[in-house]
């Protein structure tokens, strides 16, 4: 569903996104790894047709992102890092919006919201704006909008950011629950969660893929099996030359 | 078609967030107070004994210079401090739709405001025997005018994401619009440069192309004017959201 080739970003001299090629299938949940600033959510925005590559050319659903970018748009759900909403809109107006954005319609949209509203616990702030809600709200506000049109393809950065131990749990098991039909990527830097929900990671570093694989076969890397163990192996030289 | 339903629902959104913020209701009062002072008060309209609404009009380039900004530095700058502008351009949303969709609304809104201002054509009628044909002349330029105003705000306002330097920008602008040909300046100017090139400077301002409307005179040209600024100002906006989206 999706597919990455040779794909590179420059900030001016820095090369935020490095040479990165990688594929998604339907049914696969990857997860995406890597310290602070790796190039994570460049590369998503990339991918969601935010920003422009440098270089390289993404595939979606069978459109280039490039020369069909509405077509390519039209098939993923988007929830950016720290999951920005309208602070003036209530949940509903906001749902609503972007439903409307999505080209559902009339009774199709009615029933599109109430869905992803059941879905992500949203009755109780419903008729809330969005700047008085709580970090975890206003999260799961940004994440039903992202769901609201039934994606096949779902790209997240940091799903789990700021929210409490139980809605992390409820996330992470709706995660799962969806990889089974949809192609899914996620970026995080929290270990157990990629554990908990991939089927795949990818580990990025300063802008290039160092580790590629499912979470056992990473796991096998290191003695004790510990994917933090690996983790640290792989990113911690570079972090430690840069300070 | 498709274009349209997403403008349309951009210009929806955008409209509510005016009338659920405090914004609206705070600018409709200034506009109609200020307007209403400066027609009835500095404008001499009584003194003056004509069934005219010049004293009205006169005063609207100066007026929108501050309004306007006001109503415009939001568009984009809160996009940006926000991030909505990530999932707005994530949609099956071209730049073009979202540049239109927000100009549109904001226009809209300017023109409810500029409606409002209904009491002074009843008053003159009341009063007097106007020519009501010079007074839509005068509405429709006016309104033109604002549009022009509107797509030099929007186009500072896709420039940062702090509204304060966004209206002072666009301020700065607007002003030099103005002064271009405010007679004024262009007596200055004639004074020690060659009266073809004044006449080139003042052929920029909104001045000179906002005052046959005041006549009642509906020249092309002045329309073909404020037209390009419009066009140029959002053709500019789409070329600054595409740098910032570049990096």
């Amino acid at each position: 569903m999706i597919k990455i080739e040779n794909l590179v970003k420059a900030f001016g001299p820095k090369l935020a996104v490095n040479d990165v090629s990688f594929t998604v299938e339907r049914g696969e949940v990857l997860g995406f790894l890597g310290p602070n600033g790796a190039g994570k959510s460049t590369t998503m925005r990339m991918v969601t047709g935010f920003i422009p590559p440098t270089s390289g050319k993404i595939t979606v659903g069978g459109h280039d992102v490039a020369e069909e970018p509405l077509a390519a748009k039209r098939l993923i759900g988007y929830l950016p890092e720290n999951a920005p909403g309208y602070a003036d809109m209530t949940v509903h107006g906001f749902l609503n919006f972007m439903a409307e954005l999505r080209g559902l319609k009339g009774g199709a949209r009615k029933q599109a919201v109430n869905r992803v509203v059941e879905l992500c616990f949203l009755e109780n702030v419903l008729y809330q704006t969005i700047d008085t809600l709580s970090k975890g709200y206003k999260h799961r506000t940004c994440l039903a909008q992202s769901l609201i049109h039934d994606p096949g393809i779902l790209v997240m950065d940091e799903p789990t950011d700021g929210l409490d131990p139980n809605q992390k749990h409820e996330v992470r098991n709706l995660i799962k629950h969806m990889g089974a039909s949809k192609a899914i990527v996620f970026s995080t830097h929290i270990l157990e969660e990629v554990e908990a929900a991939c089927s795949r990671v990818i580990i990025i570093d300063r802008g290039r893929i160092v580790a590629n694989g499912t979470p056992q076969e990473l796991k096998a890397r290191s003695p004790e099996g510990r994917l933090e163990d690996v983790f640290r192996a792989i990113t911690l030289p570079d972090t430690v030359k840069e300070h | 078609m498709n274009a349209w339903t997403n403008i349309k629902a951009i210009v929806k959104r955008e409209l509510g967030g005016y009338f659920t913020s405090p914004i609206a209701y705070v600018f409709l009062v200034i506009f109609l107070l200020l307007t209403g002072f400066f027609t009835f008060t500095v404008g001499n309209f009584f003194e003056r004994g004509e069934a005219s609404l010049v004293s009205f009009f006169t005063w609207h380039p100066w007026l929108y210079l501050f309004l306007v900004p006001a109503v415009g530095m939001r568009l984009w700058s809160e996009e940006r401090r926000l991030g909505t502008i990530e999932l707005l351009l994530t949609m099956p949303v071209t730049t073009w739709q979202a540049i239109v969709g927000k100009f549109l609304a904001s226009w809209l809104f300017l023109a409810l405001a500029l409606a409002l201002t209904f009491p002074v054509v009843i008053t003159v009628n009341w009063l007097g025997d106007p020519d009501n044909g010079v007074i839509a002349a005068g509405y429709v330029g006016s309104l033109l005018l604002a549009g022009a105003y509107l797509a030099v705000s929007c186009m500072t306002s896709a420039m940062t994401r702090n509204q304060v330097i966004s209206f002072i920008v666009s301020v700065v602008i607007l002003l030099f619009l103005i002064l271009a040909g405010f007679t004024p300046v262009t007596d200055l100017l004639s004074r020690f440069a060659n009266p073809r090139v004044v006449e080139v400077v003042a052929a920029f301002s909104v001045m000179t192309h906002f005052e046959g409307f005041q006549r009642g005179v509906l020249d092309l040209r002045d329309f073909i004017f404020f037209a390009s600024v419009m066009g140029f100002a959002l053709f500019a906006t789409g070329v600054i959201i595409r740098g910032h989206r570049a990096g």
